[in-house]
């Protein structure tokens, strides 16, 4: 339930912002982005103008600050991860601190622009780009079935936890690899299904 | 693996999304060549497929747990050119759905972990292959030592460019993001292994055929290439510690100024004073340690899967 949540970072609203058209939120959101990484480490006063921008559009999207702090926090640890490698340098605190700083407002931006932004909205800005065919329909399949697939996997993963009374390491490895191989064969048999479907749709390539 | 926004300069995320842009042109060519459409919902689902694989989790020791990344997976079970567009999607979907990578690194991120990591894996695990021969165990150890490859690989590549942006010293990176990755590059070659184990002895026919169809000398140029650039980024650490190689690149380039920070000069010469008086023989042997266990370990593995599946069968 929680994880049902966490995957699908879109939440309803009419607010101005939602409404605003998918492909100029997307310009504002990458140019935000860009003035950010664009500053030079220890610009703490742009940092905290930026941020009070940011928050003013949460507060004008209306949406969950809860929700967008969780998602935050997840994502939080892999940039501190990669952050870390800047300590290595001798006197390489600021520049960790500022490193920290600019992700994290980047992350906010993006978490914003996703929660008030259908990922199909997106999907039709990159098909008026003139991205390539096959690419778009990929991520729009890939987005539709992704829930799809995840719950065929929890289903056959319980089905083993029910049949198997010890969970030592090894075994869990073997089952977890036997999911997943059975997993891509019920893919690739979803996939002739979704293929027909397509075409009895009138799909060209 | 994934860099946020904010680690790169301008320059090396523009150079990274160029050379991204060029591999997917690759990988849609090579689709488009040897895929008939009826296998183009095939490449969406297969992407959802590796997305919900990664979540996937291995425990390994101690509460921490691995999960693959299933580049290798997607080369050895759809091909190269699938395997560069379906790591493409996860990718662009992890960055904008889920704010996992940064926007303006989504180029260096495309070009690690979805053109060098396949093209790698795939120049490895079909040169072991012509090398070994057709059968099951050459094939999972082909598949995982080229899974151990591409990860490895990819860390590199990305150790490699956020030292050019000035974020992190290029040795030091290096070291910590090769020395990571050898061992996470052994839970995703044994990862890897297994799940092909199981596809193989279910349903051995959707294993991707597009090896034994031979590829055009256009196509092979084109991925010979990639992988020549993978291999680069292999050896430039090494190069590097001999005398300045990469700085004396990056001079000569023009963009030295970015790359040589002035809080990057005392390391180099600490590590230089740290390690042995000649850091790139440490370099060369922790390096073919690391191959030399991949190496076992996959040869190992792939014996000890088809046995099982000998005893399996009786």
């Amino acid at each position: 339930m929680l994880r049902e949540q966490l995957l699908s970072p879109y939440q309803p609203g009419t607010s101005p912002v939602h409404r605003l058209p998918a492909g100029s939120k997307l310009a504002l959101a990458l140019v935000f982005i860009l003035c950010i990484v664009l500053l030079p480490p220890g610009s703490w006063l742009a940092f905290a103008v930026l941020s009070v921008a940011l928050v003013a559009a949460a507060l004008g999207a209306r949406v969950s600050p809860r929700q967008l702090l969780v998602r935050l926090l997840l994502v939080e640890p892999l940039v501190i991860g990669v952050a870390l490698l800047a300590l290595l340098q001798p006197g390489g605190w600021p520049l960790f601190l500022s490193m920290l700083a600019k992700s994290t407002l980047c992350l906010a931006c993006m978490l914003l622009l996703t929660a008030t932004t259908r990922f199909s909205d997106l999907l039709r800005v990159l098909w008026r780009l003139r991205v390539p065919s096959l690419l778009v329909t990929t991520l729009a399949l890939l987005q539709r079935y992704l829930f799809v697939l995840l719950q065929e996997m929890e289903r056959m993963q319980r089905a083993r936890r029910s049949r198997s009374f010890h969970d030592g390491r090894a075994s869990t490895w073997r089952g977890s690899a036997q999911v997943a191989g059975q997993l891509f064969v019920r893919t690739s048999e979803r996939a002739e299904r979704v293929y027909l479907a397509m075409c009895a749709r009138g799909w060209k390539s | 693996m994934h860099i946020p926004d904010g680690f790169l300069d301008l320059p090396t995320a523009i150079a990274a999304g160029a050379a991204a842009v060029a591999g997917i042109a690759l990988g849609l060519r090579d689709v488009r060549r040897n895929l008939s459409p009826r296998r183009v919902p095939l490449i969406g689902l297969a992407a959802a497929f590796v997305f919900a694989t990664q979540m996937l989790n291995f425990p390994i020791a101690a509460g921490t747990s691995g999960h693959m990344t299933g580049a290798v997976l997607a080369v050895v079970l759809l091909g190269p050119g699938a395997a560069v567009i379906v790591m493409t999607a996860v990718l662009v979907l992890q960055c904008f759905m889920f704010a996992d990578g940064g926007v303006t690194a989504l180029g260096a991120n495309v070009l690690n972990m979805a053109i060098i990591a396949p093209a790698v894996g795939y120049v490895v695990y079909a040169g072991l292959r012509r090398l070994c021969g057709d059968g099951q165990r050459s094939l999972l150890f082909a598949a995982g030592f080229a899974a151990w490859c591409a990860t490895v690989a990819a860390a590199l590549a990305c150790a490699v460019e956020l030292a050019a942006s000035g974020t992190v010293v290029l040795r030091s990176a290096v070291m910590a993001m090769g020395g990571v990755h050898m061992v996470v590059g052994l839970v995703e070659a044994a990862i890897t292994m297994m799940v092909v184990a199981v596809v193989i002895r279910s349903r051995p026919e959707l294993l991707d055929r597009s090896q034994r169809v031979e590829h055009g000398v256009p196509a092979t140029v084109a991925f010979g290439a990639v992988a020549t650039i993978g291999v680069l980024v292999f050896v430039s650490p090494l190069a590097s510690s001999l005398p300045d190689g990469l700085e004396h690149v990056a001079h000569k380039l023009g963009f030295a100024a970015e790359a040589a920070t002035p809080i990057a000069a005392p390391l180099q010469d600490y590590a230089v004073k740290g390690l042995v008086d000649q850091p790139w023989l440490g370099t060369v042997v922790a390096a073919g340690v690391g191959v030399a266990a991949a190496f076992a370990m996959a040869w190992l593995m792939a014996r000890m899967l088809t046995r099982h599946a000998l005893h399996a069968r009786r």
